[in-house]
């Protein structure tokens, strides 16, 4: 079981997903430089981190996305493996073509870093497994470009296949507007791909791991141990070690 | 004609002559400009190095002093603390967006040059009234700045303060501070270790941007300052980004003598700095540096201050794999020139030696000046206030004043997470980091009330420090070490350099009997518009230690029925207040006095107390006295309190007086007697004040307001000024 952390130049989470994975999960882990021709087959899950790839110039997730290294992510996904995008790793999936929609600028035109409520609209996925349909939870938001778009028709496939994962929502788990800190479209935070094994959302759950640290909650755990809950099924890790 | 060139950089007749005696001849051109942007107040500190000194610098934390281009403490474990703060303030009153950004970028590579990883950021920022649409623009731009900067590097932006006054309305201040972390074993310093080492430079190109900022930073802001656009820098967090964690690659395979970075003054800075700790000379060709402009002059090169650019020494033999580890980063390192046994800074373009000066005259034997410093004489008034009428309206109002109110709308652009080490992030007095790979915490604050010390430079100075180490008592820190900046106007006037003097007084005398020797720092000179200065204003940025980071307390009222006991006394002193300031419209008076003992006595004993393992909650009181110390307790839980104001001083001093040495405690009702005991029996005056619990902050018969009203009032006062 071996989690794989890409590299860009201007990732700037990649170093808190290796702490999450490796230092609070005891799982190996290593980060894959964007620059290296790798086989990615011993790797098990791969995670697009967050920050700045490229410095965001042309678009966040632009010019990663036609990094080599990424086709053979995409080779990785098309076998089956799961691929977690987390924020700035969400727009490289989007460019990449591997989620459906784009994202614009915050509606407020800010960078909008705080704690937010997030429901649970799919709890069986790799992802959420081990969260529950409508349950509510929470995880830090950083990000400027976090403004999901996605066409009427996109949408309602989207909802018919149940690929809308997570949306922002109020304490009480209302999908209202309030709640939609950056404008995406019908509050969405993350989706995921028609197989169900590559996942994009823009909250931090690498950040919502030990009550120390974040918003004192642990709910980010949640992710990663559905993930490994996968391998414990199919019998690759040993069952007493998913958290 | 000569008198006119030395104008352009900033000399003086006297200082010309001095290079002439230093030289033995002329200067050229080239040569002339050196000396313009070393001499500069901004580089040599010609003003102030005389007072500087009388500051405490020395103590067993200390790992490394003023002079490189970061401080560093021991925080145990084999680790150190790196500090620094600096200003931006002439360029971000021209240029708010790349002044700020340029700012913190300069200050995050004094850290990493050190060898140590920044794991925050902080930024201290003056402004004038929020009411004038040119102070919302030149706001708003500097947030976006600093947060566009910091946000793309993965360095968070974890505290700071923002402070409103008219007395910044030309001249705001932009100070921003960076904390790392380093092996204690593994800092570098931006020395190199013997002749014929090789100089790099690596990073950005060398640009036409940022020529002479250091001698623009020197002087008055004046109308045509505009003009100077040009003096700017533009920065590039991405490249920056690279630069970071290239550098600290090569620390960790140990492949440098030193590293320096190219701030102020650009290559000129550099070069001759790094040779003067060196006691070497150095050779730089220009004709080797990479350039992003065409047919730039070698003065154009020696002060171009283009961001993002770093001086690096290989170790001998090591050249091959530095270029190797930056080419992986995607980053340009041309070989400029190197050391040599000399003593001078050779400029070469090929084979044309185009200037040669003396190390040490650039360096060592700039000019220093004593400058005449004269008080007003003025004696500040004590100021009575009379009782407001309705003392809940009032109490309401307050809450608004941007100088009170929740800094929400400028922390929540600033990624302040990013990192995982953020225990308690913006929004409360101090910040409380992890230190990765220990257990222990790293608290950390920056504080400086311009308007005390614009009344009393003395007092001020000592409040900027005991402030700073109360909000690190706050999170249940000893207060560690300090980094400071210093913002004053023109040092050529004399009741100006009596400002400056005073408040380094007051500093030094805090300093050292708090035991937190300044390491680090920076003097901002000229902070004058139409021959108005701002307010003398110092700011501190102070780092102090808690031993188990688990200990840590949460601010506010978290539960019900705790015992809430206000320690330390109120007097009438109401001079300087921010209630004086906002509902009043005054800022004057004799403001809050501090006796150094008591001061001590309170902090000893709160820290006693934490330690002793008695309290759930510190809150320092400070602006606002004890009503907003009451009021932000409530804000952390939505909790509210019942309280009796016990004093004999009529209620609105009570509530608002800003009087030092106190701090709001919380315990369980079980151990309220204990507390009580142990501070009676230190002598420090105490009361027990009443009670957390409801939905409202409640003083009996003086006012009661639900909880959420006052949170809505006081979260949003600032964006209902400026836009969500």
């Amino acid at each position: 079981m071996k989690f794989g952390i890409v590299v860009f130049p201007g990732s700037n989470c990649d170093r808190d997903c290796f702490w999450a994975t490796s230092n609070i999960l005891g799982h190996p882990s290593e980060f894959i430089w964007h620059g290296d021709d790798r086989d990615l087959s011993s790797f098990d899950i791969l995670i697009l981190p967050g920050g700045f790839s490229y410095g965001d110039y042309l678009r966040p997730g632009a010019i990663a996305a036609l990094s080599p290294l990424m086709e053979r992510v995409r080779g990785f996904a098309g076998s089956g493996g799961l691929v977690l995008g987390i924020c700035n790793g969400f727009h490289v999936l989007l460019e990449m073509g591997l989620l459906p929609g784009a994202m614009l600028p915050n509606r407020n035109l800010k960078f909008i870093c705080r704690d937010v409520n997030i429901r649970v609209e799919n709890a069986s996925t790799p992802f959420t497994s081990k969260l529950a349909e409508g349950q509510v939870i929470s995880l830090p938001i950083a990000h400027g470009l976090g403004n999901y778009y996605l066409d009427q028709q996109e949408l309602k496939v989207l909802n018919r296949e149940k690929r809308i994962v997570l949306r922002y929502c109020d304490e009480e788990g209302n999908i209202v507007d309030e709640a939609n800190h950056n404008g995406s479209v019908e509050n969405i935070a993350g989706v995921i791909n028609p197989a169900g094994n590559v996942f994009g959302l823009m909250p931090h759950p690498e950040r919502a791991m030990e009550a120390l640290v974040g918003p004192q909650r642990e709910d980010g755990r949640a992710f990663f141990a559905s993930m490994l809950d996968v391998f414990k099924e199919r019998g690759v890790l040993d069952a007493g070690k998913e958290t | 004609m000569l008198e006119k060139k030395l104008k352009a950089l900033g000399l003086t007749g006297g200082e010309y002559d001095t290079i002439c005696s230093y030289l033995g001849r002329e200067p050229n051109e080239l040569e002339m400009a050196l000396f313009g942007v070393m001499w500069s107040e901004h580089c040599s500190y010609k003003s102030s190095r005389d007072q500087l000194k009388k500051l405490p610098q020395d103590g067993p934390q200390v790992v490394q002093g003023p002079g490189e281009n970061a401080g560093a403490v021991d925080i145990g474990d084999g680790y150190v603390a790196v500090l620094k703060i600096e200003s931006h303030n002439h360029p971000s009153a021209i240029e708010p967006y790349q002044g700020a950004a340029t700012g913190v970028g300069g200050i995050v590579r004094d850290i990493f040059t050190m060898g140590a990883r920044p794991i925050a950021i902080l930024n201290s920022l003056r402004f004038g009234s929020l009411e004038e649409k040119k102070t919302r623009q030149l706001f708003t731009r500097v947030v976006k700045g600093i947060g566009d900067y910091g946000n793309c590097i993965g360095v968070p932006t974890v505290g700071g303060e923002v402070f409103f006054s008219t007395s910044y309305r030309e001249n705001p201040l932009v100070n921003a501070m960076c904390v790392g972390i380093a092996r204690k074993d593994m800092l570098v310093r931006a020395r190199a270790q013997r002749g014929e080492s090789t100089v790099m430079v690596v990073g950005a190109r060398t640009g036409r941007d940022g020529i002479q900022g250091a001698s623009f930073a020197s002087c008055e802001l004046t109308q045509n300052s505009s003009d100077d656009r040009p003096a700017v820098q533009v920065g590039d967090p991405f490249m920056e980004k690279l630069l970071l964690e290239a550098c600290l690659e090569l620390r960790e395979k140990d492949l440098v003598e030193g590293v320096q970075d190219l701030g102020a003054a650009g290559l000129t800075s550099a070069a001759s700095e790094v040779a003067s700790r060196s006691g070497l000379g150095m050779e730089i060709d220009v004709e080797k540096v990479p350039l992003r402009d065409e047919n730039m002059s070698a003065m154009e090169i020696m002060l171009s201050e283009s961001q993002e650019r770093m001086l690096v020494i290989p170790r001998e033999g090591c050249e091959v794999e530095v270029v190797e580890t930056f080419l992986r980063w995607g980053l340009d390192a041309a070989v400029i020139g190197q050391t040599t046994e000399g003593s001078d800074l050779i400029v070469r373009e090929g084979k044309t030696i185009k200037g040669q000066v003396p190390v040490d005259s650039l360096v060592d034997k700039a000019p220093r000046y004593t400058r005449s410093a004269q008080g007003t004489g003025k004696k500040q008034e004590q100021i009575k206030v009379a009782e407001p009428g309705d003392i809940g309206e009032v109490f309401r109002k307050i809450l608004a004043s941007p100088n009170l109110a929740s800094k929400r709308w400028v922390y929540e652009q600033y990624d302040h997470m990013v990192g995982v080490n953020t225990v308690w992030g913006p929004g409360i007095g101090a910040a409380l980091l992890r230190v990765p790979g220990t257990k222990r915490g790293l608290a950390m604050t920056t504080d400086g009330n311009g308007r005390y010390c614009f009344l009393d430079p003395y007092v001020g100075g000592i409040i900027a420090v005991m402030e700073a180490a109360r909000n690190l008592v706050s999170m249940g820190a000893r207060p560690l070490a300090v980094t400071d900046c210093l913002n004053f106007g023109s040092p050529e006037k004399p009741h100006i350099y009596w400002q400056f003097k005073e408040v380094l007084r007051g500093m030094a005398l805090a300093c050292q009997k708090l035991n937190t020797p300044i390491v680090s720092g920076n003097v901002s000179f000229y902070n004058e518009t139409g021959g108005q200065a701002i307010f003398p204003t110092p700011v501190v940025g102070m780092i102090g230690l808690l031993e188990d980071i688990n200990q840590h307390l949460v601010p506010g009222f978290q539960e019900e029925n705790l015992a809430i006991i206000l320690l330390g006394e109120t007097f009438d002193e109401m001079g300087g207040s921010e209630y004086l300031a906002f509902i009043e419209g005054r800022e004057e008076g004799k403001p809050p006095q501090v006796d150094i003992a008591r001061e001590m006595a309170a902090q000893e004993a709160v820290m006693e107390a934490f330690e002793l393992g008695m309290l759930e909650n510190i809150q320092d009181l400070s602006e606002g006295g004890l009503a907003l110390a009451l009021a932000e307790m409530t804000f952390t839980a939505g909790m509210g309190a019942q309280v009796e104001l016990t004093g004999k001083l009529p209620p609105h001093v009570q509530l608002f007086s800003e009087s030092q040495s106190r701090f709001l405690l919380t315990c369980s009702e079980g151990n309220l007697k204990q507390v009580m005991d142990f501070l009676r029996e230190k002598d420090i005056p105490t009361q027990h004040l009443g009670w957390s619990g409801g939905d409202s902050l409640r003083i009996k018969g003086v006012l009661d307001v639900p909880v959420k009203e006052m949170e809505t009032i006081w979260t949003n006062a600032m964006a209902n000024q400026l836009g969500y």
